[in-house]
């Protein structure tokens, strides 16, 4: 058999103290890789043969470590980041309850890939048995037999003088074990893998069109026509005639607070903006002025329409009278509108509206810059070393 | 004597732990005596400290024998004598307690009679916590205690001249008996002396915490004695590194039960969050009590896990030492964490003091004396037993 590569040699032996002594021999001439396999546990056997221990427990040992790693940082991304979400007045990240969770987590894990790594590392993965399974040897030793396997890769191993070796020790019935032939996995070869991909496609087709298009056509649409209540349409059970419900009186929604000023056309006499104009401010200010107020105040807020007349275009911003408005009163201007000016209370948030505020404060500086703007330019150009004056 | 070979012979064991012993017990005794002379409320505290520290070491070490008979251990037979000095502090308890009994007005909010009138959950207790009853139903669980103490000594010791296998069989039944006593009655300790303190506050694991960490460092002592006195060729040359593993992997196994014992009352309290529940951990994470709290999980749980975690730390002599003193040091602290937090219930203010090193000298100069005292006049090694020839023959 040319193709085979020698496992080992397997020797049996009647009775544990045999077994014990073979072993002594066998660990005295020298050999380092060679097993006992007996039908029940012998105490004393870990003193005489040296097992290396085995790798496994580092497999664990890194797949516990990250299961518990991964698992906390789920539950931190999920509960306290993505979606913070208040359970029970806890914080958002309660770690007392995660440890059961971390804990079972982790356990879970190190099982799993415990039994996986022996299938990889031991079984040496497409193989799925080790190459003393199956074997005489194997069924010998798991009912009444003792037996010792010596394996091949060991340095001193010579096929002839292990096995006059292990007859001059008592063995009997001594078996030549040999490696898994080379097998050609019937799963990797091309035209299973071209099969196993068109059966996913044409699965996954099936599964998108029977869940996304053929559940909006007849007969098949009875989902869609429920008997309930839906949001924008005339109800006959309420009296109000409004299938939307509004919230109970007195109470306003989560995080939302309502609209102090209603009406107030200059609320500078209450409260001036809040924000200071950052770099992230002045930022978050761009982009929203730039999607909702440039179209009609330009992208400089110099008046200049991208609308071509479609629309009565805005007034430009750097005005004397619109330089002059207070913070608040441009704010009363987004929250409510003015003239052809719509609300946008809707559309923009609060805190956005003061960013915009600070970003057009910003446009009209640099429309009608101070002399003392020039100057410090000079001097920051002075600063880096740019010689252009 | 007896037919098995023990390899054991008696041998004194060296002068200057008897000298170390008596020198610490006479110096904890009078800086306790001055502690409480000058300030008996402080005192109180610190000595109910190192009493509940006493009473883990003593009755742990008594539920170990009793543990090994009603098992039908072999491993441990060559320590259990260990164990059996080590809870001959028990007989002293009952004495010991008296002090305690005489400033249970400094201990508790319970007996201050303005309180109580102004609570009704509290008058609703007095049914349980009222002196009378429980100064008869400790001084009776302490008596308890001792009988099956000189129960189980007197046949164990016995069995050293005779050999008689009907004592091992008296001695099992008598562990079977003290089992469910010993966890009735350590419960009752373990509230009345210590959950009483904050008189509102219940948690029904309580005891079984008591019991984790009193376990536990009975354990620690005996795996310290046992790895000094075998090394050092006390005990017989029979012990082997497997018996050390199974003393390594028993500390192991309590430290991991400690931990959820403990983590299982916090995690609770901490979820239903009740007022009468929560102020016990509130108590415990204000002002600096909040870096002993993070410092107690690190040295009770997190440092002797991981020392013990690999299999070679656990048959290793040196590395056994270094535990068991890092688990009894880690033991008073548990003590130290359970009692004192508490003296705000009563009005005081909780300041670090030289009184919380004073008892527990005591406690440590006592606990060597007594195992100096007994292990001159017996054994080191059950010679009787009839398991002793399997504890030596035993293999992983």
């Amino acid at each position: 058999m040319p193709d085979k590569k020698l496992f080992g040699v397997t020797a049996l032996f009647d009775s544990a103290d045999s077994i014990l002594y073979a072993a002594k021999k066998i660990k005295e001439a020298g050999y380092k890789n060679y097993d006992l396999n007996t039908p029940y546990p012998i105490h004393g056997m870990d003193d005489i043969i040296s097992n290396k221990s085995s790798r496994l427990g580092y497999i664990t040992l890194f797949f516990g470590f990250a299961a518990a790693a991964f698992i906390l940082s789920f539950m931190w991304w999920t509960l306290a980041i993505n979606y913070p979400l208040v359970i029970g007045g806890k914080p958002f990240f309660p770690l007392p309850a995660f440890v059961p969770i971390t804990f079972e987590f982790t356990v879970l894990l190190g099982v799993l890939s415990t039994v996986f790594g022996m299938i990889v590392v031991v079984f040496n993965l497409p193989y799925n048995s080790h190459p003393l399974h199956d074997t005489e040897y194997m069924h010998n030793v798991t009912s009444d037999k003792f037996g010792v396997v010596i394996e091949a890769d060991d340095l001193l191993f010579d096929v002839n003088k292990v096995t006059e070796y292990l007859e001059s020790l008592g063995g009997k019935s001594i078996e030549l074990i040999y490696q898994h032939e080379e097998i050609k996995f019937k799963v990797f070869e091309p035209k299973f893998l071209i099969f196993l991909a068109i059966v996913s496609i044409l699965s996954a087709g099936a599964t998108y069109i029977s869940i996304d298009k053929l559940m909006y056509i007849p007969p098949f649409d009875f989902m869609l026509n429920q008997n309930k209540g839906s949001a924008q349409s005339i109800s006959s059970f309420f009296t109000d005639k409004h299938e939307m419900r509004q919230p109970p009186q007195g109470t306003v929604a989560r995080g939302f607070i309502p609209y102090e000023f209603p009406g107030v056309k200059d609320t500078n006499q209450f409260y001036g903006n809040p924000l200071l104009p950052s770099k992230k401010v002045l930022e978050l200010g761009r982009r929203k002025f730039l999607t909702f107020c440039s179209p009609c105040h330009g992208d400089y807020a110099d008046g200049s329409s991208r609308l071509m007349g479609q629309f009565p275009p805005g007034p430009t911003l750097h005005s004397a009278s619109v330089i002059g408005f207070s913070d608040g009163k441009i704010y009363n201007i987004i929250t409510n509108g003015q003239n052809v000016m719509p609300s946008y209370a809707y559309q923009i948030k609060r805190e956005e509206r003061w960013a915009i505020i600070n970003y057009i404060r910003v446009l009209q500086r640099a429309e009608n810059p101070k002399p003392s703007d020039f100057t410090s330019i000079n001097e920051l150009n002075k600063e880096a070393g740019n010689v252009q004056n | 004597m007896s037919k098995i070979d023990s390899g054991y012979i008696k041998k004194e064991l060296p002068k200057n732990i008897g000298k170390l012993g008596i020198i610490l017990l006479v110096a904890g005794i009078i800086l306790s005596v001055i502690a409480y002379l000058t300030d008996p409320a402080r005192a109180a505290f610190s000595y109910l400290t190192a009493f509940i520290f006493l009473i883990s070491i003593g009755l742990g070490s008594l539920f170990l024998v009793s543990l090994e008979y009603a098992a039908g251990a072999v491993w441990s037979v060559p320590f259990r004598r260990i164990s059996e000095f080590y809870a001959s502090s028990i007989p002293y308890f009952i004495l010991l307690v008296i002090p305690l009994f005489f400033s249970m007005h400094n201990l508790f909010t319970w007996m201050n009679p303005e309180v109580v009138a102004q609570d009704k959950v509290l008058q609703g207790r007095m049914v349980y916590l009222n002196v009378p009853f429980f100064v008869v139903r400790d001084s009776a669980i302490f008596l308890i205690w001792w009988l099956f103490y000189a129960l189980l000594i007197k046949n164990s010791r016995k069995q050293d001249e005779s050999s008689d296998q009907m004592l091992t069989t008296r001695n099992i039944k008598l562990s079977l008996a003290f089992i469910p006593v010993f966890a009735f009655t350590i419960s009752i300790i373990s509230f009345d002396w210590m959950m009483s303190m904050t008189p509102k506050w219940f948690s029904t694991i309580f005891g079984v915490y008591l019991f984790a960490g009193s376990t536990w460092v009975a354990l620690a002592v005996l795996t310290l004695s046992a790895v000094l006195l075998t090394e050092n060729g006390y005990l017989s040359q029979k012990v082997k590194r497997d018996h050390y593993y199974s003393l390594g992997t028993l500390l192991f196994a309590f430290t991991v039960f400690w931990a959820y014992i403990a983590f299982a009352q916090y995690m609770l309290q901490w979820y239903g969050n009740l007022p009468e529940e929560i102020i016990y951990f509130i108590h415990r994470w204000t002002g600096g009590w909040k870096y002993v709290s993070l410092a107690l999980v690190i040295a009770h749980f997190i440092v002797p896990f991981l020392i013990l975690l690999p299999r070679s730390s656990k048959t290793n002599p040196k590395i056994l030492i270094f535990v068991s003193i890092w688990i009894i040091a880690a033991q008073y602290l548990d003590s130290y964490w359970l009692v004192m937090p508490d003296m705000v219930n009563n009005g005081f203010t909780y300041s670090i003091n030289w009184m919380d090193m004073a008892f527990p000298i005591a406690v440590v100069g006592l606990v060597i004396v007594l195992f100096n005292s007994m292990a001159k006049r017996h054994n080191l090694i059950p010679l009787g037993d009839p398991k002793l020839q399997r504890s030596f023959d035993f293999h992983l």
